[in-house]
């Protein structure tokens, strides 16, 4: 469960990121959260990683209280949280088997238990024949779904989603949009972070809308309770 | 992490050849801040024991009483050598006194009619520290039988803070060294590191510990860090041969005697182990924390 109590977040150059931000999604849920450039939208992001911590407010992410989190705590953390970018951030220099099995390695798995679950997520995401392949042989697509399968991997109760469709042309984009609807079946958590509304029209999920650093509105497609 | 130890150390030597040529910087900076810093220790080292060696030709003249009969005053050889600081006490009958004094005034006629009466018998007396001249003369004088010391206070005095200046200067060398070493090697690591800086992102973000994502580099750190010891040990070694057998060559007056490299194989290669080691673990230890602040 994500849950944010009166969040602000204010930058040492002056910016107000975020000016009381409230919201919870539950465990199992499949949210969308839009807004435009400059929003807070990256913030939101950055508090659920513990990259940063909240001026005022409570952040609590799958059981760690983000306010008062230990450095030493954050991998323990975000072991729980996958992240897909849009940029993908992949390992060039490892193969598509590696660029996953070195997230399990990441957390002390077992070799015997990488050399089941790494195939596995693999097929899951389509990418079972391209194993042995480095990331610059694949076409954005099949990086973006990599990318899923890296965050996939270690079975995270939440999964967030930064643009994931933001490189993608529009064929493509769906397709990882279904493929983060089949992860959510699963039952994982998703945090899809979007700017194309249409994508968001197409899939009819909760919808929390982000402008200034405030929720301007939170609710499903096209039924959004305005917050202001 | 233990089930991982294996990756970690094959990764830390799959990083040596992914970044090749990093790799190569590093161990060139490595090999040369030691190599400058190992020759210049070298070099200081055997200027010490020479100059220790010139200190020791530095004698003290013992004249021994012209009325004790000739084997008594041989006998205050044996007291002589008693006093802890002497080295060596070597007797000189009043006839070779005559011979040298001859030898050394040859044609000199104000001195022609000298005879070995008007000498007395004498001990040249070299000292394990001239630094401690003042105290065994003054041991020395209490001796029954010594009727006069002639010691060169001064050259003593001169040797001693020859030896001091050297010993502080060469201390405040190699530290300097030291430093500008590391942190040229410190940077060069953190170039290497600045290369990697997405993957330590992407571990970072993946939920690996600091400790799984520092271990492949400290390993990559200790290995280059040891080869860079190693190749500055052994040119080292090659320059230092070399230049002996070149001074061999040219110093025909024997003023220099350098320690054969032999004689410095284990400090040199603790040295440069330990120099070697401390650079790259720690360079890279160090070095990484910059980046894991994600």
């Amino acid at each position: 469960m994500i849950a944010f109590t009166d969040v602000t977040k204010s930058y040492s150059v002056g910016t107000h990121a975020l000016r009381g931000v409230s919201m919870q999604i539950e465990d199992g849920e499949f949210v969308f959260l839009v807004g435009p450039s400059g929003s807070g939208k990256s913030t939101i992001i950055k508090l659920i990683t513990g990259e940063l911590k909240p001026t005022t407010g409570t952040v609590h992410v799958n059981g760690y209280s983000l306010e008062r989190i230990r450095k030493r705590e954050i991998p323990y953390l975000r072991r729980t949280v996958g992240v897909v970018f849009q940029d993908f951030r992949l390992i060039e220099s490892k193969t598509v088997y590696d660029n996953v099995a070195f997230v399990m390695r990441a957390v002390g798995a077992k070799e015997e238990q990488i050399r089941e679950r790494v195939p596995y997520v693999l097929e899951l995401v389509g990418l079972e024949t391209k194993s042995r392949r480095h990331p610059n042989e694949l076409s954005g697509g099949e990086q973006q779904r990599l990318a899923i399968a890296r965050a996939l991997v270690n079975n995270p109760s939440t999964i967030i989603a930064d643009e994931p469709t933001g490189n993608l042309d529009p064929a493509r984009s769906l397709e990882i949009m279904s493929l983060l609807q089949e992860i959510n079946k699963l039952g994982t958590t998703l945090l899809v972070v979007t700017h194309q509304m249409d994508l968001v029209q197409q899939f009819g999920n909760r919808v929390i809308a982000i402008n200034e650093g405030l929720v301007v509105s939170d609710g499903m497609e096209g039924q959004e309770t305005n917050e202001e | 992490m233990k089930n991982n130890l294996g990756y970690l150390l094959k990764e830390g030597i799959r990083g040596i050849f992914l970044h090749g040529f990093m790799s190569f910087a590093a161990v060139c900076v490595t090999v040369a801040c030691l190599l400058i810093v190992g020759s210049f220790s070298v070099l200081v080292y055997n200027v010490n024991i020479m100059v220790e060696d010139l200190n020791k030709t530095n004698e003290i003249l013992v004249y021994i009483d012209s009325e004790l009969p000739d084997a008594e005053a041989k006998s205050v050889g044996t007291q002589i050598n008693q006093v802890v600081n002497v080295h060596k006490a070597e007797f000189v009958s009043r006839e070779d006194a005559l011979a040298d004094f001859v030898e050394d005034h040859q044609g000199d006629e104000a001195f022609s009619g000298v005879e070995a009466s008007d000498l007395r018998h004498r001990y040249k007396v070299t000292l394990t520290d001239n630094a401690l001249m003042d105290q065994t003369v003054a041991e020395l004088e209490t001796i029954p039988g010594v009727a006069k010391i002639n010691a060169a206070f001064e050259l003593a005095e001169g040797f001693s803070t020859l030896q001091n200046v050297l010993h502080i200067a060469s201390i405040a060398v190699i530290t300097v060294l030291l430093v500008v070493s590391l942190l040229i090697i410190s940077n060069t690591v953190k170039l290497a590191m600045y290369d990697r800086k997405d993957e330590i992102a992407i571990m970072k973000m993946v939920g690996a510990t600091n400790a799984f994502i520092r271990l492949p580099f400290v390993v990559e750190g200790f290995i280059l860090g040891m080869v860079g010891a190693a190749l500055a040990f052994g040119v080292e070694w090659l320059m230092y041969n070399a230049l002996i057998g070149r001074l061999a060559v040219v110093d025909t007056l024997k003023l220099f005697s350098f320690v054969p490299f032999t004689d410095l194989l284990t400090p040199m290669i603790v040295t440069f182990a330990a120099a070697g080691l401390f650079v790259g673990v720690v360079g890279s230890w160090t070095s990484i924390r910059k980046f894991m602040n994600v």
